[in-house]
């Protein structure tokens, strides 16, 4: 198959995620939108990997897998903690950078 | 030879791990298994290859290299071990009494809930010892050496709930760490000069070479280095000034003060000096140093013994004492003596720390003498192996009379001080004295704990009770070696260089002939000496013969501040606490204040911070909503921009051009630097919409037919993207 394919599909993968994290406003699944955008990323860099005969965007993709699993455990902390404090998850209701 | 030395500090350390990893689950005697186990494994592994040495008579012993450890240009350190006489004779000791203790603590400690930690520490700290006994080169001793150092930490603060038990550990481990920069410096001039860290190498070096006899900073290389070798004995071994650490150690728990702070790693300095012999020789002034300050130890720390107490206070400045006469032996180049000394002492004092405890088990951990007396009959084997260390120590027949009469002996007619040859005499009257006190702060504690009525009160009275057979056991092996291992050790000078002296002849190969003592000096130190310790004996019978006497009281009202000034260790610690501790205190508040408290968090962090805070400030002023999603909104578009202008080539290009004569030359490169991106470039100077030069260099020249003005087309092409761009630009031809 050629990498076109598998760009194109991290492509739309990565404007899913763009999309969720800019228009919901579920913090949960802007989270999620997040991983999809990243997980787009590590596509991308698969396939160019397999294009280039390159494993170093293999260990990219692996760095980058291991970082999710962070982002996405801190991320949760931090909405479990909003939670507790105001009671919403919702993103428009938390708008604690304009004080 | 080659023999796998490694198997013998490698199965302690192996101990050591395994009951760190799962000692825990463990039930108490599978601990004692591992730990005992470890220990008598590696005893039997170097009394194999003590015996397999022994009759080789050469002076390299046994080898074993395990790998090259540093290797960077000239310097490379194999981790090597050797075995000879001296690093066997010390295998034994280290293995055979560390064993016995093992056994003992399984019955010492047996109550205490961190039983595994402590066994793992014990092997750890067995381990580290065989390392640096073993240790062929100077670093590799070092690790042993600062092994040790850890594991008397650790097990000093082994009961670390206690602040005053952790505050000790530190003592021990900071005072251990300015000796130890003597060391290394030491090691880093031989390294310099000899060109070496083996240590066969520099004992080569320094009896055959020149090499340590260039004059640096107003001697010679050797007397430096011996001397900073010195200062890291002196702290390890407890000599004046940096002996202060080792009464403190007696916070950890009593086998640990026996085998560490007693036997072993405390005559790792002894050790240190007799292995760098060869060293030490050619300074004489510096073995002058080395006498000198064991001298005035071993007197110093048997008058501090005088009057405290505490049973283990009493034998840790006994031992500082001890360690003095050994300096003493070594720093008159009597190694053997001091050497003999080290190999007795090890265990008579073993012994005696191990009945202190056995004592302190019977009075329900209390080790106040005050409170002591009339033991003799309640514990019978402990009285009975105590009484046998006693008169060893004291130098009566049994194992300390011959070695620290060698010792003594040794000062009087030694050859190797030079024009300080002084030094070593008056170092044998010293000594003679110490062994008076001695003999008087020994008997002293016989007396008191063990002669007379118990003073203690009716619960803890009700309470005394012989040990149990596990720490009696071990107490009577160390007992028969108190009292006959002096015995393979006869002075020559007396008994002719008879060939059964056993000692001489293991260490004779390394540390060279026995020293000759002419008959008369023997015969009269051993004489001399016995009176006396009989005197001191007798002196001390007056004063606490059956409990504290008429004249031991009328004393201490006579001269109360005398005694209170020797109870209280001559203030020392005090003085030290003025001159070095408050000082650097004060430096380091001051720095705290200065430097962190102002220089660090009010500029460096708070100026910062301060910007920081004010630029946000002004960018709320412009900002909308404070809704992070729309924030990512514009950061997205942004991001997409940087994209989009990434794919244009050469967006803010623009052209070079250059006229000479009718000849044009037009350079597309952006700012002139070489791009990473593959362009192509089409250049049209007469404007007819047909390039004239095309391909991937940015610059081009055309040559005009006649003059005029032109403008001259470039389009960029990035065939990655497809994208291209066109730049023009007027050329006036003359």
């Amino acid at each position: 198959m050629p990498t076109t394919y598998y760009l194109i599909l991290s492509f739309f993968l990565f404007l899913i995620g763009t999309a969720g994290v800019l228009l919901r406003r579920n913090a949960l699944i802007v989270l999620m939108g997040i991983e999809l955008q990243l997980n787009g990323g590590n596509l991308a860099l698969i396939a160019f990997a397999r294009e280039l005969g390159d494993l170093k965007g293999h260990v990219l993709a692996f760095l980058i897998i291991a970082l999710a699993a962070a982002e996405a455990a801190v991320g949760l902390a931090i909405l479990v903690g909003l939670f507790r404090g105001r009671q919403t998850v919702n993103l428009d209701e938390i708008t604690l950078m304009k004080r | 030879m080659t023999f796998n030395l490694r198997l013998i500090p490698l199965l302690p350390f192996l101990g050591a791990a395994i009951l760190m990893l799962f000692g825990r689950k463990w039930s108490r005697d599978t601990v004692v298994a591992v730990a005992a186990g470890a220990i008598a494994g590696s005893c039997l592994v170097a009394f194999d290859a003590f015996f397999t040495a022994l009759p080789l008579a050469e002076p390299n012993g046994l080898h074993d290299t395990v790998g090259t450890w540093i290797s960077a240009g000239p310097l490379k350190i194999d981790l090597a071990f050797r075995l000879d006489g001296l690093s066997g004779l010390l295998c034994l000791i280290i293995t055979f009494i560390g064993f016995l203790i093992h056994i003992y603590s399984s019955g010492y400690m047996e109550h205490d809930p961190d039983y595994p930690r402590f066994f793992a520490y014990l092997n750890l700290f067995c381990g580290s010892m065989l390392v640096l006994v073993l240790g062929d080169s100077l670093p590799v001793m070092f690790i042993g050496w600062e092994g040790v150092g850890l594991c008397s930490y650790l097990l000093i603060g082994f009961w670390y709930t206690e602040t005053a038990n952790a505050d000790a550990g530190k003592k021990a481990f900071i005072v251990n760490r300015i000796g130890d920069l003597g060391f290394l410096i030491g090691m880093f001039l031989l390294y310099q000069f000899a060109g070496s860290l083996n240590i066969s190498e520099i004992t080569t070096v320094a009896s055959t070479g020149s090499a340590l006899m260039q004059p640096l900073w107003g001697s010679t290389v050797a007397f430096w280095a011996a001397l900073f070798l010195f200062v890291g004995a002196t702290g390890k071994s407890a000599q004046i000034p940096l002996y202060i650490w080792l009464p403190d150690a007696m916070a950890g728990p009593t086998p640990v003060s026996a085998l560490i702070h007693a036997a072993t790693m405390v005559t790792a300095g002894v050790y240190m000096v007799a292995r760098m012999h060869a060293v030490y020789l050619l300074a004489p002034a510096a073995l002058a140093i080395v006498t000198a300050i064991g001298a005035l130890t071993a007197l110093f720390a048997a008058v501090i013994g005088f009057a405290q107490n505490d049973f283990k206070k009493v034998l840790a400045y006994s031992t500082v004492s001890q360690l003095g006469f050994m300096f003493v032996g070594v720093g008159t180049g009597n190694f053997e003596g001091g050497i003999f000394h080290l190999y007795t002492h090890a265990f008579f004092k073993a012994g005696l720390f191990l009945c202190a405890g056995s004592v302190m088990h019977a009075m329900s951990g209390s080790g106040d003498i005050r409170i002591m007396g009339g033991l003799r009959k309640k514990l019978p084997w402990t009285h009975a192996v105590f009484f046998v260390c006693w008169l060893a120590i004291c130098g009566i027949v049994f194992s300390g009379f011959l070695s620290k009469d060698s010792i003594i002996a040794g000062a009087m007619s030694t050859e190797h001080l030079g024009d300080w040859a002084w030094v070593g005499q008056a170092a044998g009257y010293v000594l003679s004295l110490a062994a008076l006190g001695t003999a008087f702060y020994m008997s002293r504690l016989y007396f008191l704990v063990f002669t007379g009525e118990t003073r203690a009160s009716d619960e803890i009275k009700h309470h005394i009770h012989e040990s149990p057979g596990s720490m009696v056991g071990p107490l009577v092996v160390l007992a028969i070696g108190a009292a006959l291992a002096g015995f393979t050790g006869l002075p020559g000078g007396l008994f002719e260089h008879p060939t059964w002296n056993l000692l001489n002849d293991e260490l004779s190969p390394v540390l060279g002939p026995e020293m000759e003592v002419s008959r008369l000096t023997e015969v009269g130190v051993m004489v001399g000496a016995t009176l006396f310790a009989l005197l001191g004996i007798g002196v001390a019978w007056v004063f606490y013969g059956g409990g504290y006497r008429e004249p031991s009281r009328k004393f201490a009202a006579a001269v109360p501040k005398l005694v209170k000034l020797v109870q209280d260790k001559f203030r020392i610690d005090e003085l030290y606490q003025f001159l070095f501790v408050r000082p650097i205190k004060r430096i380091g508040n001051f720095i705290y204040f200065f430097v962190d408290r102002i220089l660090i968090d009010k500029i460096m962090v708070g100026v910062p911070v301060a910007l920081v805070d004010l630029f946000g400030r002004l960018s709320r002023l412009v900002q909308g909503s404070g809704d992070g999603q729309r924030y990512m909104a514009i950061f997205a578009l942004g991001a997409a921009v940087m994209v989009f202008l990434g794919t244009q080539p050469d967006l803010f290009g623009s052209l070079k051009v250059s006229v000479t004569g009718r000849t044009v030359e037009v350079d597309a490169r952006r700012g002139g630097k070489p791009g990473g991106r593959a362009l192509e470039y089409s250049f049209d100077f007469d404007g007819d919409g047909k390039p004239e030069v095309e391909g991937a260099s940015s610059t081009a020249r055309h040559d005009y037919a006649s003059p005029g003005s032109y403008t001259v087309h470039v389009r960029i092409k990035d065939p990655r993207w497809g994208t291209s761009n066109s730049l023009e630009q007027k050329v006036e031809v003359p």
